[in-house]
């Protein structure tokens, strides 16, 4: 008795320890059974009843599950069970501090390197990380930023100590399509050498475009012959999968005018692409919708790219994309504050998507178009267990999160965040030395 | 004047002549809506009658004449205008970065009342903001409290008269790298900004007692007029309050020190991300601050920082607002005090004090605006759903009694001022990053050198 009295005190006197020192518990592997919640399934309506997660997937679904041998029982009467959420573009554990450019890992230096891998540079231990999964979001896709063709970005699961272990099976190139508008307030270029610029990297990208289907005939051709190619060409190698349409292109572009244009360029080259950005989306939805081509729209609480849009242009645009019949996927484009997702998707709900149309954009339709609906977006047996459990609608603030199961794994509620809060809120010692 | 310039002033006159026309100043009765007094409870059923641009009632039932303008609110939410404690809208220049201590220029003297971002901050239910100088040097600019009175064109029309006079001070980071890192010299640390502000409050005590011993008959010759000097010292006679852009604790601590030195107890502490770490220090002096509601990360000095920080402020009963900086957040200030439901569990008062009585207290004009009472300004926001909601759209925004926002009547483009020869307006990339534009006007050229 005493030794297990003395265990328990050292068990205590080490997890003070580790709050202390803002250290976050570790996340825990097992069975657990999810009693009597209601199930939001995204795919199948909304049920009540329980779920097991166990191996890491969702083991079943039903009315009375009885409990497995070493499973632990989670009262869910009353709370919600949601698919974990996905963000569609985020620079998560590519970036620590945002005016620290050592601490920046998503812009490195070229026009035309696809084969930078954002999965390289994702830090599982970026302290964001964390404070993003406490929200809710249980995945992400990391994005390289910078030229024509930055790199290579990546869906990630987040929880793992390597990249392997968090990587979530899609990855995609991006492609910042040539754009029109200005970069910002601080942009002084004038309107004619702002089109002579995009006209010659729109020359740029078609010979590049030329140089890639090439290599891949040659390389299609050498390969066929059991052959190698000679000589080391990473980027163009990076592209192979883009060129034969079994890799996706994520293509950036937000102006009504530039998106017209990448329309027309993916349909003549036949690329397999997503677009991402389209802030002006809604003006040319309905061409989206034929070339039927998926968006991954956001921020949605972002200004109006012009000074003569209406004031809400960004949060009506989901809305207005998705009532075009166009598949609509949120992103925050943060390092930090992906966290805000679910008040992106709430935006959006408010200015015209709804709130089941917003979901799924967080959660089912971000699966599919990444090709992992067989494994995330919703609750259903065999998929991986990526879920929350909430007292309500998680796009609400006054809602709070009680449990996260993120690849299987219950992920404790901490984050620096929440961690300085337990540490100062009753500061101690207070005002006295 | 050429061509061009005539077209641009007609166009300006037809749109002015369209927006006064729609805005026309009236008596206004707001019918049956849910009213969130802030200081007096939540009133169902409840009107609220503005007149001659104040709330002169609150109550069930009330009646007005023919002239005045009825606004049926019923299964709204009826709340005091929010103000925002920090924001750099409606202004032409940010930073007078030339210098540690700039405390002579003033933000009145570069409102730009044709700011399309003042109308998109009204339709986000704003009605009061604080134009601020930038935070480039240890003791910045004056500052301006300003009403969105969007549409009038003179920019003095835009001033809250009789609002106190405040300044910006900037602590840490920003005056460290313009002017150590930047120009080689003293504030490159912590410890040189401590000595900044020591330096100009002795010098403007020498100041202000030279010109007592001139005006006693003490001294025959006055002593050379320093306006820059002029305006540190009314910060020591308690006529300006300061607003100071601060992140780590040891800085803030700092700063109370030195004022405790010079008998300043006017103080709001801004961004003060660190707060939450000396929030005892903070209500013992009697401080106040004005935080966000969720950044950090964004530079080293914000690393440690924690989304609690609202919470634990108030907790620890220190006038706490929740602030914009930002052209973006600021049309959503009602979702950003939410949030502080999410980090700490405030009540639904408390939360909506962070965007109304206590960003007012820290201006000064709590007397006037921050709550729905008898003669305070009607200044009224009117939301689909409780303004803490992600459902609520803001559906009309009244100022001093002119609606200036109303969902019912909202032409796309609100404009004020427009170039007849554009044929049409920029598309902006990056709009959507206009974040911290407290360094607005000092790195421009590093911005375009970078994309």
């Amino acid at each position: 008795m005493k030794i297990i009295i003395s265990y328990i005190i050292a068990a205590i006197l080490i997890t003070s320890q580790l709050a202390s020192a803002q250290q976050i518990a570790k996340t825990e592997t097992g069975s657990f059974l999810l009693r009597g919640g209601t199930l939001v399934t995204v795919s199948n309506g909304t049920i009540t009843g329980d779920l097991l997660v166990a191996d890491g997937k969702i083991k079943s679904i039903g009315e009375s599950i009885p409990l497995p041998a070493g499973a632990i029982e989670i009262d869910c009467a009353g709370k919600y069970v949601y698919p974990g959420m996905i963000d569609g573009g985020t620079k998560l554990g590519l970036q620590e501090v945002g005016s620290v450019s050592l601490t920046s890992d998503h812009n490195e230096i070229g026009d035309f390197i696809p084969h930078m891998e954002a999965l390289t540079a994702v830090n599982p231990n970026a302290v964001s990380i964390p404070v993003t999964r406490v929200n809710g979001i249980t995945s992400a896709l990391v994005v390289p930023s910078g030229g024509s063709f930055p790199g290579t970005a990546s869906l990630i699961n987040l929880v793992g100590y390597t990249p392997d272990q968090m990587y979530a099976g899609f990855k995609g190139a991006v492609l910042n399509f040539p754009a029109t508008g200005k970069r910002g307030w601080w942009d002084r270029r004038s309107a004619e050498d702002i089109k002579k610029e995009a006209e010659k990297a729109m020359k740029t990208l078609d010979d590049t475009w030329k140089k890639v289907k090439l290599y891949a005939k040659i390389n299609a051709a050498a390969s066929s012959d059991k052959k190698a190619l000679a000589g080391y060409n990473p980027s163009m190698d990076a592209m192979l999968q883009v060129a034969n349409g079994t890799r996706h292109l994520l293509v950036e572009v937000n102006k009504e005018a530039d998106i017209k244009a990448a329309l027309k360029w993916i349909e003549k080259n036949e690329v397999n692409a997503i677009l991402t950005g389209v802030s002006e989306g809604y003006r040319v939805a309905a061409d989206i919708a034929k070339a039927d081509l998926p968006v991954i729209v956001g921020p949605v609480l972002s200004i109006p790219g012009r000074q003569s849009d209406k004031y809400d242009a960004a949060y009506t645009n989901p809305g207005l994309l998705h009532k075009a019949g166009v598949k609509v996927v949120l992103r925050t484009s943060s390092y930090e504050n992906v966290r805000n997702l679910p008040y992106n998707a709430g935006f959006a709900a408010a200015y015209g998507m709804g709130t089941e149309a917003a979901l799924r954009s967080v959660t089912l339709s971000a699966a599919e178009v990444f090709g992992v609906a067989g494994q995330l977006g919703s609750l259903d047996e065999g998929k991986i267990a990526n879920l929350f459990v909430s007292d309500g609608d998680p796009f609400e603030t006054k809602t709070d999160i009680y449990h996260l199961f993120i690849s299987g794994r219950k992920v404790p509620l901490e984050s620096r965040h929440t961690l300085l809060y337990d540490e100062f809120l009753n500061r101690d010692p207070g005002l006295k030395k | 004047m050429n061509n061009s310039m005539m077209n641009h002033k007609l166009y300006t006159a037809i749109l002015l002549l369209l927006v006064s026309q729609w805005m026309m100043a009236q008596d206004v009765l707001i019918k049956n809506g849910t009213v969130i007094t802030i200081t007096d409870g939540v009133k169902e059923n409840t009107d609220v009658l503005i007149q001659n641009g104040r709330i002169k009632s609150i109550g069930e039932g009330l009646s007005a004449g023919d002239e005045v303008r009825v606004v049926d609110a019923e299964g709204m939410y009826v709340m005091p205008g929010i103000i925002d404690a920090h924001s750099h809208i409606g202004i032409d220049v940010v930073n007078e970065s030339t210098a540690p201590v700039t405390a002579e220029v003033r933000v009145g003297d570069v409102i730009n009342p044709y700011a399309v971002s003042i109308y998109r901050a009204l339709a986000g239910g704003v009605t009061t903001s604080h134009a601020m100088h930038g935070s480039a040097n240890a003791i910045g600019g004056q500052c301006e409290t300003i009403k969105h009175r969007y549409g009038e064109e003179d920019p003095e029309a835009l001033k809250m008269e009789g609002a106190p006079r405040t300044i910006k001070f900037a602590l840490g980071e920003n005056p460290m790298r313009v002017h150590g890192e930047g120009q080689g010299i003293q504030p490159k640390t912590r410890m040189g900004i401590e000595q900044v502000f020591r330096k100009a409050f002795a010098e403007a005590q020498e100041y202000a007692s030279a010109w007592k011993d001139y005006n006693a008959g003490k001294k025959q010759v006055a002593p050379a007029y320093d306006v820059r000097k002029e305006a540190v010292a009314d910060i020591l006679s308690g006529e300006i309050i300061i607003h100071c852009h601060s992140y780590r604790a040891d800085e803030i601590l700092m700063l109370m020190d030195v004022l405790e030195d010079y008998g300043v107890n006017q103080i709001c502490f801004q961004h003060v991300n660190e707060g939450f770490k000396v929030a005892p220090e903070l209500a013992a002096f009697g401080a106040s601050a004005s935080v966000f509601a969720d950044w950090w990360a964004y530079k080293f000095e914000v690393y440690y920082s924690t989304a609690y920080n609202a919470a634990i402020l108030t907790k620890n009963n220190v006038v706490t607002s929740i602030n914009s900086d930002s052209g973006e957040l600021i049309r959503h200030l009602y979702h950003e005090a939410g949030k502080s439901q999410k980090y700490g569990d405030l009540t639904d008062n408390e939360a909506l004090k962070l965007i109304t009585i206590n960003p007012a207290k820290q201006l000064g004009i709590d007397d006037r605006v921050g709550s729905l009472e008898v003669g305070k300004d009607g200044d009224v926001a009117i939301f689909s759903a409780h303004p803490l909601s992600i459902y609520a759209i803001p559906q009309m925004t009244i100022v001093d009694g002119t609606v200036r926002f109303d969902i019912q009547a909202d032409p796309i483009d609100m404009r004020l001022d427009i170039d007849p020869e554009e044929e049409m307006p920029a598309f902006y990339e990056l709009d959507a990053h206009d974040h911290h534009r407290c360094m607005e006007g000092v790195f421009e050229e590093l911005f375009m050198h970078q994309h």
